[in-house]
């Protein structure tokens, strides 16, 4: 492999890997989320370090071309992220549902009551 | 009575509810309408509840069964704001009630002349033919929006009336008969619908089938769940 490709692999991940840490250090990612870029990124940085741990995994789990182990891998990672997306989705819908229903319930007994209270009002002027 | 930008219709479906029977509370669940839904069911006299956005006939349904959980209402009737179902018959489906904790309204049943063709109706029979078998007696609609729900059915529905797509007939009735509710059919006559015109498209009614035999699957893979108190 040529050294620019090479360091270019590294920086690649390395610049990777970075980018998830400080987000999670700023909180612009909840842990469960990162979990999955985080393993990628640690995954990738070790390849591209170490070319041969590749080659040597490939061999013991039988995949000639050890790129294609890699590819098999990297999807394997994103359909973990975007399956736990679909659930969490879900799980937000139904929060968001609740709340819409809880807003409507307290809409109505709001204006039951300010009715109540303008009518006692008016009772009293009168 | 779930709304959905019904402004035209609703009004109308609400004093005929309220005259034709007394002593009832007439909800109207306000499905994130943007026209003046809320305003024509309040000033015919119901009580309006309305969701900030549209969460489909399921989501408004919830709403409603929990409002008559909190308020103390034994029983629930959905009726459509379009004015199709006759609240004449509302009497008929809370008789009923007596006998089994989900009453349905039902189109086919012999009475009155609605009438759907080709490919729908088909897979409204076979639906009705499968979801007979769950509940263990013999329903030839159901998909109707023409339903009572007695006490144990209105607590069940509080807590976990399906929001997806058919959720509203065919989830909600297989939850409910898995959930230990009975289901009993009352044969209702149809009237045309205030506005709009049903669509007889057979791509729609292919979609329609396999949208329908997906939600039946769902409903059915489902942990059931059993009703408190």
């Amino acid at each position: 492999m040529n050294p620019v490709s090479y360091a270019f692999a590294i920086a690649a991940a390395a610049i990777a890997l970075l980018a998830i840490i400080e987000m999670l250090r700023r909180q612009r990612f909840r842990e469960r989320h990162a979990f999955w870029w985080l393993l990628a990124a640690i995954l990738s940085l070790v390849v591209s370090i170490f070319p041969s741990t590749l080659e040597l995994a490939a061999s013991v789990v039988g995949v000639e071309v050890p790129s294609n182990l890699a590819f098999f891998i990297s999807i394997v990672i994103l359909f973990f992220v975007t399956v736990q997306h679909s659930s969490e989705l879900t799980t937000l819908e139904e929060k968001t549902r609740v709340l819409a229903e809880h807003i409507a319930l307290v809409e109505q007994r709001l204006s039951v009551l300010t009715n109540d209270v303008d009518d006692s009002h008016r009772g009293r002027d009168s | 009575m779930p709304a959905f930008n019904e402004e035209e219709a609703v009004g109308a479906v609400v004093k005929e509810v309220l005259s034709s029977l007394p002593g009832i509370r007439c909800l109207v669940v306000n499905d994130g309408s943007t026209d003046r839904t809320a305003n024509a069911a309040l000033e015919a006299g119901a009580t309006v509840l309305t969701l900030p956005f549209n969460l489909g006939v399921g989501g408004a349904m919830r709403l409603g069964f929990q409002y008559a959980v909190e308020n103390d209402f034994a029983c629930v009737v959905q009726i459509d704001a379009d004015g199709q179902h006759n609240p004449s018959s509302v009497p008929e489906l809370l008789a009923q009630l007596e006998h089994a904790d989900i009453v349905i309204g039902a189109r086919f049943a012999g009475t009155g002349d609605y009438d759907v063709t080709g490919p729908r109706k088909w897979a409204m029979k076979l639906l009705a033919a499968i979801i007979s078998r769950i509940a263990k007696t013999r329903l030839t609609d159901v998909t109707s929006g023409f339903k009572a729900a007695g006490p144990r059915a209105v607590r069940l529905f509080a807590t976990n009336y399906p929001a997806e797509y058919l959720g509203d007939t065919i989830e909600s009735l297989v939850l409910a008969s898995r959930g230990g509710c009975t289901v009993l059919q009352v044969p209702v006559a149809m009237r045309p619908r205030a506005g709009g015109v049903p669509s007889h498209n057979p791509m729609k009614s292919a979609v329609y089938l396999g949208r329908a035999a997906m939600a039946l699957v769902i409903a059915l893979w489902r942990t059931p769940i059993s009703v408190r108190g």
